[in-house]
């Protein structure tokens, strides 16, 4: 039964392309957007996956996503040593800063500030450099990325000065990190050097980086930190999942993409439907010929599904393996592209490629099953 | 289910089939009685729109009688679900269709071996057995030739390949010869004789061709929903070659 509905389907070979292709372009569209938008929602938190250290990110109780910038008392960190379970907590500089260059042009950037004296929250992946540069004089980390937004097509080199807040900056490392949403130069100094980078307000502090102890559980201590310091105290993965969120709801993010994917769904829902309703009406005759012969309506059943599952999983794979080899080229050629395709996003489009073939088998089921073996004979 | 041929092959009883329903109703049987034994070669004849093709598609258990008894083989039609007839025909019926009916994307072998899959057979099983079949239709050499590679007359001898190639006790024709030439038409008529000499299968030939009368023994005529006439023929073709 197998072999035959499988000959069937590919006996008309310009037929059986067709539905592939539909199955394949509604793929590639639903699992590329789905990727670029996963990829987009990454950068949103790209700057607190890149801090490996800390357990906890302490706030204020009012921030409501990453870059949401309201401080807290500059010696907010004290509060939270004292809560029991924390391990450490260092103050944790998060700000935005002009910076301006040697021949006078300006740049927004990213400026964080790290405890002076751990260098706590520092990036990891030196590309140049090393983090204890840091504590040299007017010393700053900058990544690879902002780096060549502010020099392009020079090559990496150390020693590189410019200003921010009339204040000399020394270039004394590069890192890589992660790319930001806002796609701006990423530069890291010590918390007292941030905080003459920027101008003079009465707080400063914006995070505290807190480990907890060994044996505790980080959803426990951030809870006790709340309780105790009334400020906001979130795990990594909690304090992603919010940022995360802000975005999803308060952007016209979700809706574009989901526009697109919507759209993906809808052309191989019509491409892909209607060519394999037209093979399998196009085949009446023959399904009823195999009715006349003696093959039942269940093992005709299963025959049109198998035909609808095959070009299914041949048009899935094609797709989602051209989504990918396109996604990652477009990186090659445009490293800012944001593509990332996690397993989510393989099975949201698996179980959009199965309900177009299921749908579409359905509907060429509803024509088979009525057929009376009889239309055999009609000339 | 009794597959047992009997005495009387089919045995037909105020048979009566409309089409369509209150006042678009067609009544294309009107009370069709008629025993038809095996071992012979039974043409249904009669003029387009007589009945033939519903009642040959009843005898077949491809379509349901509106009222009436049919019983094939020993077998109450009638009285048989819907996967029961399914099965009924994959047993005991073999066809061979005006237009062939051949799968296209399949080969002669192929096809020929498809009604043996229906059943259960491994397919190299029935491939093998289906090359058999083909051979005694003479097309030993068109066995992995797709239809649209072959004659008309090819075409024909593939379908009689895969009506027998199951045994059935029961072998329908349409039209055998409407869609290939006098000839080819000859041959295959011989060919359908030959295989309704057996005692154990029932043939029935729906024809408007009168070449084909000489090749039959009895010869029903259908008009307007009745049988009008049945006959045995007189001056039946002895030695066609």
């Amino acid at each position: 039964m197998i072999w035959i509905a499988l000959k069937m389907l590919t006996g008309d070979r310009s037929k059986y392309l067709a539905i592939i292709f539909g199955i394949t372009f509604s793929c590639i569209l639903i699992a590329e957007q789905s990727a670029m938008f996963c990829g987009i929602m990454m950068r949103t938190t790209s700057q607190i996956r890149d801090v490996h250290d800390a357990d906890i990110w302490v706030m204020n109780p009012n921030v409501r996503f990453m870059d949401d910038l309201k401080a807290i008392a500059d010696t907010a960190f004290l509060r939270v040593r004292g809560v029991p379970g924390v391990a450490w907590a260092v103050d944790f500089y998060r700000g935005g800063a002009q910076v301006q260059l040697e021949e006078g042009n300006y740049q927004g950037s990213m400026l964080f500030g790290v405890d002076d004296s751990t260098l706590v929250g520092a990036p990891q992946q030196m590309i140049l450099g090393t983090i204890g540069n840091l504590q040299l004089p007017d010393a700053v980390l900058m990544d690879e990325a902002g780096y060549r937004l502010l020099w392009p097509d020079e090559p990496l080199r150390l020693g590189r000065t410019f200003e921010m807040n009339d204040r000399r900056a020394r270039i004394v490392g590069i890192f890589k990190g992660s790319f930001t949403f806002a796609t701006q130069p990423v530069i890291y100094t010590r918390f007292s050097q941030a905080t003459q980078y920027i101008p003079q307000y009465r707080r400063s502090l914006t995070f505290v980086l807190t480990k907890c102890a060994a044996g505790e559980s980080p959803e426990t201590v951030a809870q006790r930190i709340q309780q105790q310091t009334g400020l906001k105290a979130l795990t990594r993965d909690q304090f992603g999942w919010m940022t995360m969120m802000y975005y999803l709801a308060k952007t016209g993010i979700p809706v574009n993409f989901g526009t697109t994917v919507l759209l993906g769904f809808i052309v191989g829902c019509a491409i892909a439907g209607q060519t394999f309703y037209l093979f399998t009406v196009e085949n009446l005759r023959q399904f009823g010929t195999l009715k006349a012969m003696g093959m039942r309506d269940g093992k005709i059943v299963r025959m049109i599904f198998i035909q609808a599952l095959t070009v299914g999983s041949i048009g899935y794979c094609l797709g989602v393996g051209l989504a990918t080899a396109l996604g990652l080229f477009m990186q090659w050629m445009r490293p800012i592209m944001s593509f990332f395709l996690p397993w989510q996003v393989l099975a949201l489009t698996a179980m959009a490629v199965l309900f177009i073939v299921l749908l579409s088998s359905w509907i060429s089921v509803r024509r088979v099953r009525v057929l009376e073996p009889a239309v055999v004979f009609q000339a | 289910m009794s597959t047992a041929i009997a005495t009387t092959g089919v045995v037909c009883r105020d048979l009566v089939k409309d089409y369509g329903q209150g006042e678009s109703r067609i009544r294309a049987l009107r009370g069709i009685t008629v025993d038809i034994h095996p071992g012979e070669l039974t043409l249904l004849v009669g003029p387009s729109g007589c009945g033939k093709t519903t009642l040959i598609s009843i005898l077949a258990a491809t379509l349901d009688a509106t009222s009436g008894t049919v019983d094939v083989l020993g077998s109450r039609l009638n009285a048989l679900t819907k996967d029961e007839r399914s099965d009924f025909r994959a047993r005991n019926v073999g066809f061979v269709f005006q237009q062939f009916n051949l799968l296209p994307a399949f080969t002669a072998a192929e096809n020929v071996a498809v009604p043996l899959m229906i059943q259960g057979m491994p397919r190299d099983q029935a491939i093998a057995r289906a090359e058999i079949e083909l051979r005694t239709v003479g097309l030993e050499d068109r066995l992995h030739a797709f239809p649209a590679k072959l004659s008309g007359g090819q075409q024909q001898r593939v379908a009689i390949a895969r009506a027998l190639v199951h045994e059935p006790h029961l072998l329908v024709c349409d039209e055998p010869t409407s869609a290939i030439d006098a000839k080819t038409g000859h041959l295959v008529m011989t060919l359908i004789r030959q295989l309704a000499r057996s005692p154990e299968r029932v043939t029935v030939v729906v024809t408007h061709d009168a070449r084909v009368f000489g090749f039959g023994d009895r010869m029903i005529t259908l008009e307007d929903g009745r049988v009008a006439r049945d006959e045995r023929v007189q001056a039946p073709v002895s030695n066609p070659e």
